[in-house]
């Protein structure tokens, strides 16, 4: 890893502006928004966003793969032992990542001044959402895993205030608590994770702390419990087994939130974790099993749940825990580039889903229940056409950006490990059957809600379908970033990040690399693959014309996954409630009648002894007070004087 | 001449409020406050720029036994001046626009207890420690007990019998230190540098430890507390909660790890169990709590808890920690106390199930609550991330198990904190919640100042640490040998 440090004034300086803009945009429509004429929030949140995307931009023209940029704003937390400084990095992964969150953040914001043009709550919604620009900024900019924990529990707040933006209803507050709460679980992991790095490496600085890794043994147990740590952050915030649910209960939050931030930005972080410490978790291989597995298990487990969910957000929403997943299967193969580049594909295509979903949502006033849509094709076309590309990207229709991401991941399990290659393709046949279930219900056939809903059916207007299009011309040619070596001569997105992976190289064991015929014929499995299930779809929606049952139809494992697998039942039952229970019994029962009884009759002794000194002071207290302050204020002036 | 104008200008503004008449009791009170603000700020430049020997007093006062009027200031001595004379006009403020009968006593107690506290912070004579260690009990006595609710008798009795039960510990505890050592002296440099045996602090530790951790309180110690925080007017919450139990675990760093190293070498593990063990046992009670300033007693109890955590890690950071989160909780706890009066006052209710919606009738007092409230959840960005990080990590250098232990409170104050937030503010509006109005300007000015803390200590703590660290080095170094 010989990276080269630039010192271009001009680079800091946009360096630094790229957060400070949604900052300032937090701050004006946070403080000034009373004074500010409605409606502006919603321009000056959009705006400072997109500012911040040209100076990505700029930056990302200069930066080459093997450059990098670093700022010391400040020491932070310095203490004799410890030296935390406020730093700023910008490497290529960063570049990508803010790339996605200020690109796909723009066209949020833009879509929202639309989505969100009757709230009451307009103004309050572009703060929040600046400010979860900015923390998400700084998770990906930070140096050291401290900045980095800043954006990461910023994030988490910013994803508390927008679940519950509506905080009249009481399931949205309760919903914004459960992803504040399961996010703060990972985030323990996360902490306990930083004290092991600053014990054993002396610091935070991501870079530091690669470079003495990889002079190790590779498998330490020391290296095992750092990696294992922060992966039980990074499952709590890219909602993986067992910390999932508060994802799909996530979309309490208005829409453009759930594509922002619980599709394409935040959830991610995990794996952008993971990847910036990649040489760390190259060198723990039990830890890397642990993440296949999680990853493979959440990838088809959601996808179960996915395909008997009536909710159009909560369908969206158990697919995002799936390819988050799907994500995390990559990284524990060691395809750390294959992981980044299907976040970003992912980012532009299921960002581009849930907007569609709130185009759909706005135009029938609130319906989310697929049960309830159909025949909406002709009703709104782009929306319709948008989210139809995005469906097939996502399900991996071939040569759009979703086959390739996905694809890479697929043929790096093929190579490693073959029974994870089977599961994560029947996982990725689910997906293309739960997303055409999604389309045909909701755009084919005819409509089956109400004849007064359909009369105001409308298309939505230009802020709300211009980032529709743009998101879909990305879905499909976001490929673009990653071709495999079939089809060029390299692939672009992996060389573009081999200086930050470039060190977990040698750790990683590389299986026989695969034949550029057998890679085509894999492709072309899985591309046959997903037309096939959505032709199977496609015949049972729209031939059979089949609805989805009532939930007291259903049997066996229909039910099972109809109800999520019950988990949030269980956790319910077995952790919640004995909390509160514990909470109530320490509270009135060893506080009060154990503790305090001791303390209350703690035999006749404190009680004697209080006894005896109220004698002391019966007489006259206020006098006494009066005396000893007198006294000893006489003293000390006598004292004084002589 | 600077530490005697900065301890003795407040018992000087005391005596003139309670000569003042009712109307201006406040108003004085507020405008002495500040003033002794500037002069603390001034103290600052000083220490600054002359050191701690610009604040060094030493007259000798009673000749036997050997006590001697010894004040001086350190780093750590000056950030709890500094918290002090900050909170005290703050917690004037809160007292503006509410009706207070005999307000010229109430105010001039208030200002006594100012002076009281700031002579525990900077007697350095053992004997004179003690003496302003129970003089800060008397004016909170009768705070609590004049201006309290309804069963303040009873509760303000035992809050008062028991801090002064493990009070008269500590004075036994000096006089036996006072025979052990060869000087035969109260002053802390004698103190500091004879060798009592290890056997005699052994128990002398269970003397001291006793009385702080009563005063703090650490579990168990702690059931005069909830009721006191309770029962008390606010302001007296707000000295109690802020300032008074800083008294406790300031004294575990000056009196207790210098002066008997060897005690806390043997007991210092079970009193850090104790402390963890207070820092999960305490939040999951809070949890529960119906009364919104049960609630935030506990809370505050956990906190405290970590605190003396870190102090008995016996590392620089567990001790950097644990100044920062004194400050920090200071601030933090204060705000909160009064964000419970405003709801009270308001509302005229505590219950935390019987509240809420008041975000929708009150939107700048629900953000300030809010900023407050993440500081004490300890966000990163806020004052409690940072005592806490350090706390935390004390405390994991000392023992990784009794951390992650510890770190529990990262979870479950996020739940007792955000359940409450949920219940009282959030929701439709309850119908006691109509007619709340919003932020009057005392409070926003109160609460505001409060804010801007909470952020700017958790962007920029390099100040704090560094005019703590050489005064802690320094203790940690007589501590450790």
């Amino acid at each position: 890893m010989s990276e080269h440090l630039l010192n271009d004034p001009t680079l800091i300086f946009l360096g630094l502006l790229i957060p400070l803009l949604p900052l300032v945009g937090f701050l004006i429509n946070g403080l000034l928004s009373k004074f500010l004429p409605r409606g502006s929030a919603g321009w000056i949140g959009s705006g400072v966003v997109l500012a911040s995307f040209i100076c990505v931009v700029f930056i990302f023209k200069s930066v080459g793969p093997t450059d990098m940029i670093h700022i010391d704003l400040f020491n932070w937390i310095a203490v004799s032992g410890i030296d935390i400084s406020f730093g700023i990095h910008i490497d290529p992964l960063t570049i990508i990542m803010m790339l996605v969150v200020t690109g796909v953040g723009f066209l949020i914001h833009l879509y929202s001044i639309g989505y969100m043009h009757d709230d009451e709550g307009f103004n309050r919604f572009f703060t929040y959402l600046n400010l979860f620009i900015f923390f998400m900024l700084l998770l990906v900019m930070g140096s050291n895993y401290l900045v980095m924990f800043i954006g990461w529990e910023g994030v988490g707040l910013c994803s508390y205030l927008l679940i519950g933006f509506w905080f009249k209803n009481e399931a949205y507050n309760d919903a914004a608590q459960k992803a504040f709460v399961m996010n703060r679980i990972g985030d323990l992991g996360f902490l306990l994770g930083m004290f092991f790095i600053l014990f054993n490496f002396g610091t935070l600085e991501f870079n530091i702390v690669q470079k003495l890794a990889s002079g190790l043994t590779p498998d330490s147990t020391i290296l095992i419990t750092i990696t294992l740590l922060l992966f039980v952050g990074a499952i709590g915030k890219s909602a993986q087994l067992p910390l999932y649910t508060w994802l799909p209960d996530a979309m309490a939050g208005p829409t453009p939130v759930s594509a922002l931030i619980h599709a394409a930005t935040m959830v991610t972080a995990g794996v952008y974790m993971i990847v910036r410490s990649n040489v760390l978790f190259a060198m723990a291989p039990a830890t890397m099993t642990i993440i296949l597995f999680i990853g493979v298990t959440t990838s088809v487990f959601a996808a179960f749940i996915g395909l008997k969910q009536n909710d159009i957000k909560k369908i969206l929403a158990y697919s995002t825990v799936s390819q988050l997943g799907l994500m995390f299967a990559a990284l524990g193969l060691g395809a750390f580039s294959s992981g980044i580049f299907h976040l970003v594909t992912h980012a532009f295509f299921k960002a581009l889903l849930f907007l569609g979903a709130g185009s759909v949502i706005h135009a029938l006033h609130g319906e989310q229940d697929v049960r309830n849509m159909g025949g909406l094709r002709k009703l709104i076309p782009i929306t319709f056409i948008t989210m139809l590309i995005a469906s097939l990207a996502i399900a991996g229709f071939p040569l759009l950006s979703g086959f390739f991401s996905k694809d890479e991941i697929l043929a790096h399990a093929y190579e490693a490990n073959k029974p994870v290659w089977i599961i994560l393709s029947f996982s990725s046949f689910l997906t293309a059957f739960y997303m055409f279930r999604l389309i045909y219900l909701t755009f084919y056939n005819t409509f089956r809600g109400t004849e007064e809903t359909k009369s105001h059916v409308h298309e939505s207007p230009w802020t709300m379908t211009v980032p529709l299009i743009i998101l879909c011309a990305l879905s499909i040619f976001g490929g673009l970033l990653g071709l495999p070596e079939v089809f060029s001569e390299h692939h672009w997105l992996d060389s573009y990040l081999s200086g930050v992976t470039g060190g977990s190289v040698p750790f990683l064991h590389h299986g026989e690399h695969l034949s550029h015929g057998m890679e085509l014929g894999l492709m072309s499995l899985a591309g046959f693959g997903a037309i096939l299930v959505i032709l199977y779809a496609r015949n049972r929606y729209i031939k059979l014309h089949q609805l989805p049952p009532d939930e007291t139809a259903l049997k066996g494992f229909e039910k099972l996954i109809y109800h999520k697998f019950y988990v949030d039942e269980l956790y319910e039952k077995f952790i919640s409630q004995p909390v509160f229970r514990l909470s109530e019994f320490t509270g009135n029962w060893i506080d009060k009648f154990i503790i305090d009884r001791v303390v209350n009759g703690s035999g006749w002794l404190v009680d004697f002894s209080g006894r005896t000194l109220r004698l002391l002071q019966s007489g006259n207290t206020g006098f006494y007070v009066f005396a000893m302050v007198i006294g000893m204020v006489v003293l000390f002036i006598i004292r004084l004087l002589i | 001449m600077i530490t005697l104008l900065l301890l003795f200008f407040p018992l000087a503004a005391a005596a003139f409020v309670f000569l003042a008449d009712h109307k201006l009791a406040a108003k004085l009170a507020l405008g002495f406050a500040v003033i002794e603000l500037a002069i603390s700020g001034y103290a600052v430049s000083k220490f600054l720029k002359e050191g701690s020997e610009a604040f060094f007093v030493f007259k000798p006062w009673i000749s036997y036994p050997k006590i001697s009027f010894h004040l001086a200031v350190d780093g750590l001595s000056l950030l709890m001046i500094l918290l002090t004379n900050f909170l005290v006009p703050i917690i004037i403020l809160s007292a503006f626009n509410r009706v207070i009968k005999n307000a010229k006593s109430y105010f001039a107690l208030i200002l006594t207890m100012q002076f009281a506290l700031l002579g525990v912070f900077m007697a350095m004579d053992g004997l004179l420690y003690y003496i302003f260690w129970e003089l800060a009990l008397i004016p909170i006595y009768f705070i609590a007990l004049q201006w309290g609710g309804e069963n303040r008798v009873a509760i303000t009795l035992k809050f008062f019998i028991y801090t002064l039960a493990g009070s008269l510990l500590m004075l036994f505890g000096f006089i036996m230190l006072y025979w052990y050592n060869p000087a035969h002296s109260f002053d802390i440099r004698e103190l500091y540098n004879s060798v009592v045996s290890e056997k005699n602090q052994s128990w002398l530790f269970w003397m001291f430890f006793l009385a702080f951790a009563i005063k703090i309180p650490i579990v168990p110690f702690h059931t005069w507390q909830a009721d006191t925080y309770r029962e008390s007017p606010t302001q007296g919450t707000m000295l109690l909660s802020g300032i008074m139990l800083k008294m406790g675990t300031y004294s575990l760093i000056r009196w207790l790890l210098p002066v008997l190293p060897l005690g806390v070498a043997q007991w210092g593990p079970l009193a850090i169990a104790l402390c963890v063990i207070g820092i999960v046992y305490a939040s999951i009670i809070a949890i529960k709590q119906k009364n919104l300033k049960n609630l935030l007693a506990y809370s505050s109890l956990a906190h405290v808890g970590l605190i003396s955590a870190g102090i008995f890690a016996l590392n620089i950071e567990g001790l950097q920690g644990s100044v920062v989160q004194m400050i920090a909780h200071g601030i933090n706890v204060v705000g909160l106390f009064f964000c419970a009066d405003i709801i009270f006052n308001r509302t005229g209710s505590q219950d935390v199930y019987g509240l809420g919606g008041i975000r929708n009738k009150a939107p700048m007092f629900t953000t300030v609550f809010m900023v407050i409230l993440l500081g004490s959840i300890a966000l990163p960005l806020t004052n409690g991330f940072i005592g806490e990080f350090l706390l935390l990590y004390g405390v994991y250098e000392y023992n990784t198990w009794l951390s992650a232990f510890a770190a529990l409170t990262i979870i479950l104050g996020a739940v007792y904190m955000l359940r409450m937030f949920k219940k009282v503010m959030l929701g439709p509006t309850s119908l006691r919640a109509e007619g709340f109005t919003d932020l009057q300007w005392n409070e926003m000015l109160a609460l505001g100042l409060i804010v801007v803390l909470v952020i700017v200590m958790g962007v920029y703590p390099k100040p704090i640490l560094q005019l703590a660290e050489p005064a802690l080095q320094l203790i940690l170094n007589k501590s450790i040998n």
